[in-house]
C-alpha cells in the first residue's frame, strides 16, 4: 500500500505540473489569436458545470444517483438565493446528512 | 493598469472558508486510506482537489498507482485549455511561464479577471496563495478530524466537494450563452459517462466551449472579450 501511495502522489504531483505548464509554455511571448477569446470566456461556466455533473452523478463509479444529489439541489437554491459561499457548502452537507438518515 | 498581488489576496478571502472546508472534507475522506501526513504532502505538492479526491477513491477501491494517478490526471485534464487562457498574462521565458501557470486553479478561474475580462497574473497569484494555506490547512484539520470520525459520509461531507463548485458557477451564468454552454456540458458528461472511461468526460465537455466561435447577433451585454473580437 505505501509504494501504491507514494508513487500515485508522485505520478499524480508530476502530471498535473505538465498539464498546468503546457499552456504557458507553449505560448510564450505570443498573444492568443482573438478568435480564441470567447471561447475561453465560456470556460469556466464550461468546466465548472462538467465537474458539478460529474460528481453529482456518479463520477468514476458511474452514472448513478445517491443522497448527494439532495444537497447538490440544495446548493443550487442556496446559490440561488445568494447565499454566501459557505453556508452554500454547509446547506449541502446537511442537506446531505439528513437525506441519508432519512433514507436509510 | 495591472492589478496587485494584495487585491488577488482580496478577491481570494470570501472563498477563503469555503476552500478551507473542502480541505477538511479532503482530510477527513483520506486519512484511513493514506494516515496524517500523505494527504497533507499531497495537497502541497499535487494542489488539485478534484484530481486527489479521485486519485483517493481509486485508491479506495483497490486500484493501483497507475489507475489512481490516471484518474487523478485525467481530472487535470481541464487545468489544459485553463492554461491556455492565462498563457497570456505571464511573464518572462517559457520555463518561468510554465512555472507561473502552476498557480492556475478553478476559483482563479472565476476570480482572477481584470475589468476588462483578461487574466491577470498578480489577481492569480494572490487568489492562489489564499487558497494554498486554506486547502492545505483544511487538509491537516481534516486529518485530524477524521481520525476520530467513524462516517463522513453520515456528516453529508462527500456534497461539499459540488457544492464548492455549484458557488463557483452562480456567479459565471448571468449571459444566456454562459448558460446554454453550462446545460451542453452536463449533457456531454451525463452521455459520456455511459461509455468513456473515468475521468474522460469532464475533458470532452471542454469542446462545449467552442460555441464561442459562433458569431452572437446583437451583442450589446457582453463584456470584455467578446467586443475585441467585432472591434
Amino acid at each position: 500500500m505505501t509504494t501504491t501511495l507514494w508513487l500515485t502522489i508522485g505520478l499524480l504531483t508530476l502530471g498535473t505540473f505538465v498539464i498546468k505548464a503546457a499552456g504557458p509554455a507553449a505560448l510564450g511571448r505570443r498573444e492568443l489569436p482573438a478568435w480564441a477569446l470567447p471561447v475561453i470566456a465560456l470556460l469556466p461556466a464550461v468546466l465548472l458545470s462538467a465537474l458539478i455533473a460529474y460528481d453529482a452523478f456518479g463520477g468514476s463509479e458511474g452514472l448513478h444517483v445517491d443522497a448527494k444529489l439532495a444537497g447538490i439541489g440544495a446548493a443550487v437554491t442556496a446559490v440561488a438565493l445568494k447565499a454566501p459561499m459557505t453556508v452554500v457548502m454547509i446547506v449541502a452537507a446537511v442537506a446531505t446528512a439528513l437525506t441519508r438518515l432519512v433514507v436509510a | 493598469m495591472s492589478a496587485t498581488v494584495r487585491a488577488g489576496v482580496r478577491r481570494g478571502m470570501p472563498v477563503f472558508p469555503a476552500t478551507v472546508a473542502l480541505g477538511v472534507s479532503f482530510g477527513v475522506l483520506a486519512v484511513p486510506l493514506m494516515g496524517v501526513v500523505a494527504p497533507v504532502l499531497m495537497s502541497a505538492i499535487v494542489y488539485a482537489g478534484g484530481s486527489q479526491f479521485a486519485a483517493v477513491g481509486v485508491l479506495a477501491g483497490g486500484g493501483g498507482a497507475f489507475a489512481a494517478s490516471g484518474a487523478g490526471l485525467l481530472m487535470n485534464g481541464r487545468f489544459l485549455p485553463m492554461g491556455f487562457a492565462f498563457a497570456p498574462a505571464f511573464r518572462g521565458g517559457r520555463a518561468w511561464r510554465a512555472v507561473q501557470g502552476q498557480a492556475v486553479i478553478d476559483a482563479a478561474m472565476v476570480l482572477g479577471r481584470d475589468e476588462d475580462g483578461t487574466y491577470d497574473r498578480k489577481l492569480l497569484f494572490g487568489i492562489s496563495a489564499t487558497q494554498f494555506v486554506g486547502w492545505v490547512g483544511g487538509t491537516a484539520l481534516g486529518v485530524f478530524a477524521g481520525e476520530n470520525l467513524p462516517d463522513p459520509d453520515a456528516f453529508g461531507l462527500d456534497a461539499i466537494f459540488p457544492a464548492f463548485y455549484i458557488a463557483l458557477l452562480g456567479s459565471e451564468l448571468h449571459r444566456v450563452r454562459a448558460r446554454v454552454a453550462a446545460v451542453l456540458a452536463v449533457g456531454v458528461v451525463l452521455a459520456g459517462s455511459a461509455f468513456m472511461p473515468p475521468g474522460v468526460p469532464v475533458v470532452a465537455a471542454a469542446a462545449v466551449a467552442l460555441i464561442g466561435l459562433i458569431p452572437e447577433r446583437g451583442g450589446g451585454e457582453d463584456s470584455g472579450p467578446e467586443k475585441e473580437e467585432t472591434a
